[in-house]
């Protein structure tokens, strides 16, 4: 077998902070094979999301090992990380975080901006991307001319703009009314049978519910790894 | 990311805050429009002083007698004799160098038409002087070397002393009294324009030297013939300067009997030189006044980074998406110089039209308010530099918040509020 897309071991992040420091991350063993679609779950704090910043090289781990798409990334200097970001992860956010006053088009061109391309191939990317969220006809729309779901799409022909091999997706329905969030799951839901591999963090138990693995955590490790 | 790129980010940006970028440069414009001004008062006056030098003709060498090194006349005996009509005619036939001579009196007279007085200042010259200064004549003729010899009572007259005395025209033909002495006008001069300091050439009597020291100034010195006191000579044209100096140097100490390694009892000026001199003063003035406008080009730079820091902070979450989706630190480094850089040559651009335009005022309205011999002139590669200043200054005040924005960490700029 070939190696894990994603090989996490003994990865720990420790914030300091003045009045102590905190253990968001104690040692989390963990592997993802290509395709995989897992939901990450856990209490409020339980270290999900500086589990993912770390995946998706937002973030530097204090000790330990993790290997995606090939790249150590404990050891990578700033400008490496970057182009990783750039070419080997999309990330979707919970708050969208599109540039405003700027169209649909062109959000969803940015990454691309950074990879040095003209603007005409990167629009032409970009809306073959908007097209895959069903919103061909929104194009020149800016962010707020669009509703909280179509905002959420936006971002998520962003993350695949790059054509990434994994998406990561930080509480992506957790600003959305339960509507909205079937219609961006579902959207999740074919982009992975379609072959890139999911890693999800989510609240809701439905929503997690959709993914072929459960991962929980606590206190900064995992608890329970359900297939 | 490529330059193209980054201009339309930060044009984008600019025009968001159209209003903020505004005010944001209004320093640099000021500093810009301040070094324009300045610079184009002084160069304008600087060209004024080169056609004057022209004017005066580069060729021109000016010779009196006594020493120049004393800085004023020798004392000891033969040192002051003056020069002599003999003198310029010895100059004129044995110096094939020397296209044009002339002997010159002056003195200052009031000339009577009809009652009417006008102060003005006499020449006495030989009629070669025309030919000397390169002055020409707007009506009649200018009188003849054998109007010289036989000490005509004839006068050629400037354009202002015609206007002040002849107010109606008709100088030519009319006669002119100085010292109770009638002279006859035969010819009313060019426009001269101003002098090599700035006065006024036109308002000037000109009858032969002979006349004029005869009946006017009764100039005369014991021992000397038909003196004179200055000697004009103008070299003939593509002969070297230096070497016409140094010839006619050796030629009159010979004639003048100075010893071998004695001083010259005579000086030979150069009026461009001299005005040079004189003019480097004013180039000094006009580098002050000019760093005066560079400090002020600077303290501009201090708004300029102030609204960087401002738009820094406030796109911090911006900034953080762009790291997120791949930027690396100089990217975002170079979008916020960018910035600065385009906001401060904006502001160069402004400040240069800004700067024309009051150099242009004064030019235009700085007679009424008496400042008189203003001149404005603006050197692309002035204007050139003073642009090329101010972004200077958006790279010098843009890079420390563009550093700042391109440190910060992605996960922090992205929970930015
Ligand atoms: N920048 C930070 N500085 C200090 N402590 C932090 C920082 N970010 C997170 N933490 C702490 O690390 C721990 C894990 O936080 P994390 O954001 O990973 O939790 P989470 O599982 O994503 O929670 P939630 O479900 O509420 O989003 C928490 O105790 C949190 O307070
Ligand atoms: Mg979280």
């Amino acid at each position: 077998m070939s190696a894990p897309l994603i090989r996490a071991r003994g990865l720990t992040r420790v914030y300091k902070l003045g009045g102590g420091d905190v253990h968001a991350l104690r040692g989390v063993d963990l592997d993802i094979e290509r395709g995989e679609y897992c939901a990450i779950m856990g209490a409020s704090g339980s270290g999900k999301s500086t589990f993912m910043n770390l995946l998706g090289a937002l973030d530097r781990p204090s000790a330990g090992e993790l290997v995606v798409d090939g790249e150590p990334l404990q050891d990578k200097r700033p400008d490496e990380l970057a182009r990783f970001r750039n070419r080997s992860v999309g990330f979707v956010f919970q708050q969208f975080n599109l540039l405003p006053r700027t169209t649909a088009l062109d959000n969803v061109a940015l990454p691309l901006l950074y990879r040095g391309w003209s603007l005409s191939k990167r629009r032409e990317r970009a809306e073959v991307c908007l097209r895959m969220v069903g919103l061909a006809d929104r194009m020149d729309h800016h962010p707020s001319q669009l509703s909280g779901g179509q905002q959420q799409r936006v971002a998520i022909a962003r993350a695949l703009a790059g054509e990434p091999a994994i998406l990561l997706a930080d509480e992506p329905t957790g600003a959305l009314d339960s509507q909205t969030s079937e219609d961006v799951m579902d959207i999740f839901d074919r982009l992975n049978t379609e072959g890139i591999t999911l890693i999800i963090v989510t609240h809701e138990a439905d929503v997690g519910a959709r993914a072929r693995r459960q991962i929980t955590f606590r206190d900064g490790l995992i608890v329970e790894d359900a297939r | 990311m490529n330059l193209l790129a980054a201009l339309a980010v930060a044009l984008i940006a600019l025009r968001v805050n159209a209003l903020r970028s505004f005010l944001a440069i209004l320093g640099v414009i000021f500093g810009v429009a301040a070094v324009i001004t300045t610079v184009s008062l002084a160069q304008g006056a600087r060209d004024a002083v080169e056609s004057r030098i022209s004017a005066l003709g580069a060729s021109t060498l000016n010779i009196t007698a006594g020493s120049r090194s004393r800085g004023g006349r020798q004392g000891g005996a033969g040192s002051g004799t003056p020069f002599s009509d003999a003198d310029i005619n010895a100059l004129r036939t044995e110096l094939d160098f020397i296209a044009a001579a002339s002997g010159l009196v002056q003195s200052n007279v009031t000339a009577v038409v009809d009652g009417a007085n006008w102060p003005t200042q006499m020449i006495g010259a030989n009629a070669e002087y025309m030919d000397v200064r390169d002055w020409s004549l707007s009506e009649g003729r200018m009188f003849t070397e054998a109007e010289t010899q036989r000490a005509a009572r004839v006068a050629v007259i400037g354009q202002t002393t015609a206007r002040e005395l002849f107010p109606g025209g008709g100088a030519v033909g009319a006669s002119v009294r100085v010292n109770s002495q009638p002279f006859d006008i035969i010819g009313v001069l060019g426009d001269l324009g101003a002098g090599a300091f700035g006065q006024d050439q036109n308002d000037v009597l000109l009858a032969p030297v002979t006349t004029v020291r005869s009946r006017v100034t009764g100039f005369s010195r014991a021992g000397v013939r038909d003196p004179v006191q200055q000697v004009w000579v103008k070299v003939a044209p593509g002969f070297d300067m230096e070497l016409a100096t140094l010839e006619l140097e050796d030629y009159l100490r010979v004639r003048r009997n100075v010893a071998p390694g004695a001083q010259d009892n005579f000086s030979i000026r150069n009026f461009a030189d001299l005005i040079r001199a004189f003019n480097e003063t004013q180039r000094v003035l006009g580098l002050l006044l000019a760093s005066a406008g560079l400090i002020t080009l600077l303290v501009g730079g201090i708004g300029i980074m102030n609204v960087m820091l401002v738009s820094v902070t406030e796109r911090t979450r911006e900034i953080g998406l762009r790291l997120a989706v791949g930027a690396r630190r100089r990217d975002i480094r170079n979008q916020f110089l960018i910035e600065s850089v385009v906001l401060c040559s904006a502001g160069g651009v402004i400040g240069l039209g800004v700067g024309i335009a009051v150099a242009r005022g004064i030019e235009a309205f700085g007679p009424a308010m008496g400042l008189t011999g203003l001149a404005v002139s603006v050197d692309p590669s002035v204007a050139l530099i003073a642009i090329g200043a101010a972004a200077g200054v958006g790279v010098l005040f843009g890079f420390y918040p563009a550093v700042r924005a391109s440190r910060l960490d992605p996960i922090e700029a992205l929970r930015h509020e």
